[in-house]
């Protein structure tokens, strides 16, 4: 600061260096109530459940249980195959959507006509429902009158139709193939912003270098990009392993319980089964998994960064 | 001459790609256009020899859809405002001061987007049955608002770390109070993120299904997701009126993306994940 500056405009400047608290506190107050009433006292509630006899249907009768709820979940079967879909679903989804997200990034990041509808038609659905994507993939793979059996035959890649929804060696398959299909503009988006952050010094620096294509594309643009390949990757992950609502609209978990995962069977034993112990037992194995993924991918990554808000 | 292979490769790859993502709208359109004869029959026609509305005049007929897209504008659209305005506030306070607690508000955000939701969807059920809000447009108003503050806030606070702090701070040495500052001075220059912001609330709001299947009962109060979901339990085989029904509900979604993509894409990427 200049000396000699009026002292209103030092003391005024002071003011904003030491924080006004009770602007803080009463900005704050509003999200902060209404997450804390809203988000973690229902979740708290909702874990405590998990060690209760908890049935919508029988609403007199909440008692403690201990383990139980565990127990009759652990030799559930359809727990067991849940569990294993869910590692396919996330994983497979996740190599997939990213991969492909990556390509279309990379190709959207340079200028070429119509560059601006080709956009449109990446992100677009991004706007539409995983429930409403699941109904419209539905009727594409319907074995009598679905088009993909249709064009499948046409192209001469299959002899006759398939029931990719019916027959449960198809349908894991199947209900990944419309996860992928839904996911991708997420990558899109996120590494095409991304990828146009990285000052073009960089590569006009490794052009001098004689850096050809490749080599700039590993040596530069994927290294400059890192953190938000990190970031999303992570993220994408827990969405995909939370969210049932593809699995919903496109199989309700069928037939007979093939593509469940976890967080579809927890959905399932709340519309149907209204029993909220066994839902919330099944959350809290889903919290474990989300936590050991969590720490293990900030581990192998050694990203600090993400907690460093 | 290998340059122009490369070249030829990238345009089939994204006309392919183009195909694929496009493909799906068209069948559901034209699937919603066709007459009854023309869905069911072979072999399947990709063009149909004559367009028809009946399928929409039918499921609005029958099921009312204008009701349910009223209600879904009405609550998407409250709990979206309510979300910038509280949102804005506290996304304000974590990006321009450092205090004790900032941290744990920070993380305490960050940790709502992992918690698999259902955990805490029957002990909400029961707080909203005792607030008396069960089967009240209000109750997911109110749900859609709290799921939607962290991630607004996030995203909003890195909007404003992008704008000078100077700014507000000229504006109050010529008086302004702070809060007059942030609305006349700062919440202007960043009208792209709030409205990027604003849009995805809208679209979160407009496709959540399963809270409003659970809080929501009277057929006068149901929003279009829960409509098309009790549509599909009813006529699991009429495709040409679901198919109408699944295009009522997403054309207003993908019109207000065509129309404000570029806020979102830049709103969406540079506010969320800094690289």
């Amino acid at each position: 600061m200049k000396e000699g500056q009026p002292s209103v405009v030092r003391r005024m400047q002071s003011g904003f260096r030491s924080s006004p608290r009770g602007f803080i506190f009463l900005s704050l107050l509003p999200a902060l109530v209404l997450v804390l009433v809203f988000t973690y006292y229902p979740f708290l509630r909702g874990i405590v459940m998990a060690f209760q006899n908890y049935q919508l249907f029988d609403l007199t009768n909440v008692h403690f249980i201990g383990l139980d709820n565990f127990k009759t979940m652990f030799h559930d079967t359809k727990f067991q195959h849940a569990a294993t879909n869910s590692v396919y679903w996330v994983f497979i989804s996740l190599i997939l959507q990213f991969s492909i997200g990556l390509t279309v990034a990379l190709l959207m990041n340079k200028r070429f006509r119509g560059r601006g509808i080709f956009q449109g038609f990446v992100f677009y659905p991004w706007a539409l429902s995983g429930f409403l994507i699941g109904l419209i993939w539905k009727w594409m793979f319907n074995s009598q009158i679905g088009v993909i059996n249709d064009l499948l035959l046409h192209l001469g890649l299959i002899h006759e139709r398939i029931g990719f929804l019916s027959d449960p060696s198809w349908a894991m398959t199947s209900v990944i193939v419309a996860n992928v299909w839904y996911g991708i503009a997420f990558f899109a988006i996120m590494l095409l912003a991304a990828l146009q952050s990285v000052p073009s010094e960089l590569y006009e620096a490794g052009s001098m270098d004689g850096a050809n294509g490749a080599r700039k594309l590993f040596n530069i643009t994927l290294p400059y990009i890192m953190p938000t390949v990190i970031t999303t990757t992570l993220l994408r992950a827990i969405w995909i392993f939370n969210d049932p609502s593809i699995i919903y609209g496109l199989t309700n978990g069928g037939p007979a319980g093939s593509t469940h995962i976890l967080s579809s069977l927890m959905l399932d034993k709340i519309m149907y089964g209204g029993d909220y112990g066994a839902a919330s037992a099944i959350g809290i194995v889903m919290i474990g998994i989300l936590l050991l993924y969590t720490i293990f991918y900030l581990t192998v990554t050694r990203s600090e960064k993400l907690g460093d808000f | 001459m290998k340059r122009n292979l490369s070249k030829g490769l990238k345009v089939v790859f994204l006309a392919v790609y183009l195909i694929v993502m496009a493909f799906p709208l068209y069948w559901i359109v034209i699937t919603s256009l066709k007459p009854q004869k023309d869905i069911f029959s072979f072999p399947l026609k990709y063009w149909p020899d004559r367009l028809t509305f009946q399928n929409y005049i039918n499921i609005i007929k029958i099921s009312k859809f204008h009701i349910y897209i009223a209600n879904s504008l009405l609550i998407s659209l409250s709990a979206a405002v309510i979300v910038v305005c509280i949102s804005v506030l506290s996304a304000y306070v974590l990006a321009r001061f450092k205090f004790r607690a900032h941290r744990h508000v920070m993380l305490g955000f960050f940790l709502t987007q992992m918690l698999p939701g259902f955990v805490a969807l029957a002990p909400l059920y029961l707080l909203m049955t005792r607030l008396d809000l069960i089967n009240t447009r209000a109750s997911l108003v109110l749900m859609y608002t709290v799921g939607l503050i962290p991630f607004s806030t996030i995203l909003l606070k890195g909007f404003f770390e992008r704008i000078p702090s100077s700014l507000e701070e000229a504006a109050m040495i010529d008086g302004c109070s702070r809060m007059s500052a942030l609305v006349r001075v700062i919440m202007p220059v960043m009208l792209n993120g709030i409205a990027a912001t604003f849009i995805f609330a809208f679209v979160q709001n407009w496709n959540e299904l399963f809270v409003a299947v659970l809080f929501i009962d009277d057929e006068s109060l149901k929003t279009l997701p829960v409509a098309m979901n009790s549509f599909v339990m009813k006529f699991d085989v009429d495709w040409g009126a679901m198919s109408a029904g699944t295009v009522l509900s997403v054309l207003p979604t993908i019109a207000l993306f065509a129309v404000a993509q570029r806020f979102i894409v830049d709103g969406l990427t540079q506010g969320a994940v800094k690289g």
